[in-house]
């Protein structure tokens, strides 16, 4: 028929589409403040809120990348007082590096508070650690674009799963080497690809190698590099969505990042507590201890206070840009196939 | 290459050693949405004069900006306003639509249809938004009809034809909660066998209606307590009357007073229990996850998309709108190519024409070029046969003087003879 041919052909030529004739809707938004005529009960919509989000449960995909021998996998687990890292899953911890990058990625489900989390953790082992590493970034990219293209592949079907499932990154940790100098050029290299289509969250790795004015300079000069080679890290200025976000950002992005981190599994008494720290001659660094690194907090930034708002960003926005990108893309299915479940048990 | 092992998926989960702080993610979820704000759009299907509007008021405790329909519409019309309400720190955007003059007319039979374009008009806006390339859906002002009250008439006997057809046509499309209005005016036991006739008819026409969810343990029991006294029996008032020592919102009769929440007097109080502070954020994730996914998979089956072909690749939803795109741009090929041939074809023709009449001026001209060389011809022999007469007549003059001067010797003597003859 006449209308839905037009608006047919409107859809495909990307004209922006005329609703149907709605009636006449007189918005006016009259500023009612009900509490005061009498009890409603529509905030009551935060708890059925919450009651829903806790049944269906949470997925977090967080992927880390650096060069062996950073702790990475320590960190990780140390994140999330778990065994959920790739090395502590049965592989074998005097395994040769690989030759090229490879992406392993290993799920868990956690549990607190009645929450349920699947978390999975995606592991770059041989990132930076080649004699000729350009463009050790690329498969990264490629894993990325992949998940962003798995998710827009369910999104566009006709009959589509109520919930789709999502393995997008939501977040990249990136490991920056304590050499106290400045950046290397891989470092920035990979940010500057990365930071487009990933929130990449900078971390000075193995920090209890700097005293706290070696760290308080070197990281000064990351963020001076990072900010000349217009690098925009997790938190991005241009998502910040209102003053008070702005607010707690910036003094998050000039001052407290890139968070200087130990990692660390084991547990020693200290002052009659137990507490997670790493044993030397001189001393127990305290992880936990915000006088001694600030595990701590990475640790409330990523968890407790930003986790949603990772997902939130990935979502509305990188897969956004990637979806719109690729819906652009004149005749377009794109080179890569995304590999599933069934050929991944076969590479075991 | 890369794999993913999912280790404890399911039931075993992976003990934690400490408090790491991921309990926090549904206040993180939720403050999110709260500074985001709520949406919520009621659709109020009945005839006029039910009190759709006065029930309003009621439910959310204020009087909305409107007055009272007549009753001579030509045709059943949708009014929509938007209102802001806030409570605690919970902004609502709540969108009240009603229809106009649905009942009223001589002839019911596309009553039902301006609603259901109307809810239709709202899936596909959202489609619209859903489907552009350069989207904002987490900002978009969702108008989706999440709850339909369905008002019936307190007859007392049964459903009307018109109820169970419109019922019927939005079933698919929206949550129907149908209340019986003004239920003061039937007694309680008349009351119970009708709601007990409504459900029955409602149930052997195969009238979907929104069911109160019974899944989650912390509501299943009122829920489905719930969903056992429907319809709803409401009354609405915004006039408050003071019983005992406090002020409530009542009907007053000669003969007593109807407390509208009163649960011995009617079912106001469980309608707005379960419309709004039980069932509010179910409403809207039925909406999306159901009658919008409905929708949308019919809309899109309809324009001609379809997903998995089983036995090669999969067609997604962009390869489909390229072949679209391609079919389409072949299409214009043709007709241009069509075009340029028929006009190729007309200047052909119109050389021809021309060729002709070139031809014709040729030939014409070849004639007169004939006629003149004639003409000409004819002249010349004319010229030759004057100019051999002057030559004769030359000759003969010059013969002829060749003689008289002749002459003239010999008959100077023979004129000298002649003159002597004539003296003698």
């Amino acid at each position: 028929a006449g209308p839905a041919e037009t608006k047919n052909e409107a859809a495909m030529s990307e004209l922006v589409p005329e609703p149907r004739q709605k009636p006449v809707v007189p918005m006016k938004p009259v500023g009612i403040n009900a509490s005061l005529l009498g009890y409603i009960g529509i905030d009551t919509i935060i708890e059925q809120m919450r009651k829903k989000t806790m049944k269906t449960g949470f997925d977090f995909n967080i992927m880390v990348v650096g060069q062996s021998g950073l702790g990475k996998s320590t960190l990780v687990n140390t994140l999330f007082k778990s065994q959920v890292s790739r090395k502590s899953s049965g592989w074998n911890r005097e395994e040769k590096i690989p030759k090229t990058v490879e992406i392993k990625a290993i799920g868990h489900v956690i549990e607190e508070g009645g929450v349920k989390m699947k978390l999975t953790v995606i592991d770059t082992p041989g990132f930076g650690d080649q004699i000729n590493n350009e463009n050790c970034w690329e498969p990264i990219e490629k894993y990325i674009n992949e998940q962003y293209e798995k998710f827009l592949k369910e999104e566009v079907n006709i009959a589509r799963k109520k919930r789709i499932p999502d393995t997008r990154v939501h977040c990249c940790l990136y490991f920056i080497s304590p050499t106290g100098h400045s950046l290397r050029p891989l470092d920035l290299e990979f940010m500057k690809h990365l930071s487009k289509v990933v929130n990449i969250i900078p971390v000075i790795a193995k920090a209890d190698t700097m005293t706290l004015e070696e760290k308080t300079e070197f990281k000064q000069r990351v963020r001076k590099e990072l900010e000349v080679n217009g690098i925009e890290f997790y938190p991005q200025k241009e998502f910040d969505e209102d003053l008070e976000d702005k607010t707690e950002n910036d003094k998050i992005r000039q001052e407290s990042m890139p968070f200087a981190v130990v990692g660390s599994d084991k547990e020693y008494q200290v002052n009659g507590k137990r507490v997670l720290g790493r044993k030397t001659p001189w001393g127990i660094i305290e992880v936990e201890n915000l006088s001694h690194c600030e595990f701590a907090l990475l640790r409330d930034f990523v968890i407790r206070t930003h986790l949603q708002d990772l997902k939130e960003v990935t979502h509305n926005i990188h897969y956004e840009t990637y979806r719109a990108k690729r819906l652009n893309d004149n005749g377009g299915l794109p080179p890569m196939t995304v590999e599933t479940e069934e050929n991944h048990e076969s590479n075991l | 290459s890369y794999f993913i092992v999912f280790q404890g998926e399911g039931c075993r989960t992976v003990p934690l050693s400490g408090h790491v702080g991921f309990d926090s993610l549904p206040d993180q979820l939720v403050n999110k949405s709260v500074n985001h704000g709520f949406c919520f759009n009621i659709l109020c299907v009945g005839e006029t004069g039910l009190g759709k509007s006065t029930l309003m008021d009621t439910l959310f405790n204020t009087k909305f900006e409107g007055d009272p329909a007549s009753h001579s519409q030509p045709g059943v019309q949708l009014k929509s306003s938007t209102y802001d309400l806030q409570e605690s720190n919970v902004n609502l955007k709540l969108t009240i639509v009603s229809t106009v003059g649905f009942g009223d007319q001589i002839n019911k039979e596309d009553s039902y249809k301006p609603i259901v374009e109307f809810i239709d008009a709202q899936f596909e806006a959202y489609l619209q938004e859903e489907l552009k390339i350069r989207r904002v859906l987490h900002n978009y002002h969702d108008t989706r009809i999440h709850a339909c009250l369905y008002f019936i008439a307190p007859t007392g006997h049964s459903l009307k034809s018109l109820d169970l057809v419109t019922m019927k046509k939005l079933d698919s499309k929206v949550n129907i909660i149908p209340i019986i209005a003004k239920s003061d005016a039937i007694s309680k036991s008349e009351l119970t066998k009708f709601k007990i006739k409504i459900t029955s008819e409602l149930v052997s026409n195969g009238v979907q209606i929104y069911q109160f969810p019974t899944d989650d343990e912390s509501v299943a029991e009122i829920n489905g307590t719930m969903n056992a006294h429907l319809p709803f029996a409401v009354i609405g008032s915004t006039e408050e009357l003071k019983i005992g020592n406090k002020m409530m919102k009542a009907r007053q009769y000669p003969w007593g007073t109807v407390q509208v929440e009163n649960e011995a007097h009617c079912d106001f109080v469980k309608l707005r229990e379960m419309l709004i502070r039980v069932n509010m954020e179910d409403l809207r994730e039925q909406t999306h996850t159901r009658h919008y996914e409905l929708y949308r998979r019919c809309k899109l089956e309809e324009m001609g998309f379809k997903d998995t072909d089983p036995d090669s690749k999969p067609f997604s939803l962009q390869e489909t709108y390229e072949a679209k795109r391609n079919e389409f741009l072949g299409e214009l090929q043709k007709k241009e190519e069509a075009m340029r041939q028929m006009f190729v074809q007309r200047v052909k023709e119109k050389e021809a024409e021309l060729k002709e009449a070139e031809k014709e001026l040729h030939e014409k001209f070849d004639r007169l070029k004939k006629l003149h060389q004639d003409e000409k011809k004819k002249l010349e022999d004319k010229k030759k046969s004057l100019d051999d007469e002057v030559n004769a007549f030359k000759q003969r003059k010059t013969a002829a003087e060749l003689l008289q001067s002749q002459a003239q010797q010999a008959g100077g003597s023979q004129t000298l003879k002649r003159d002597k003859e004539r003296k003698k």
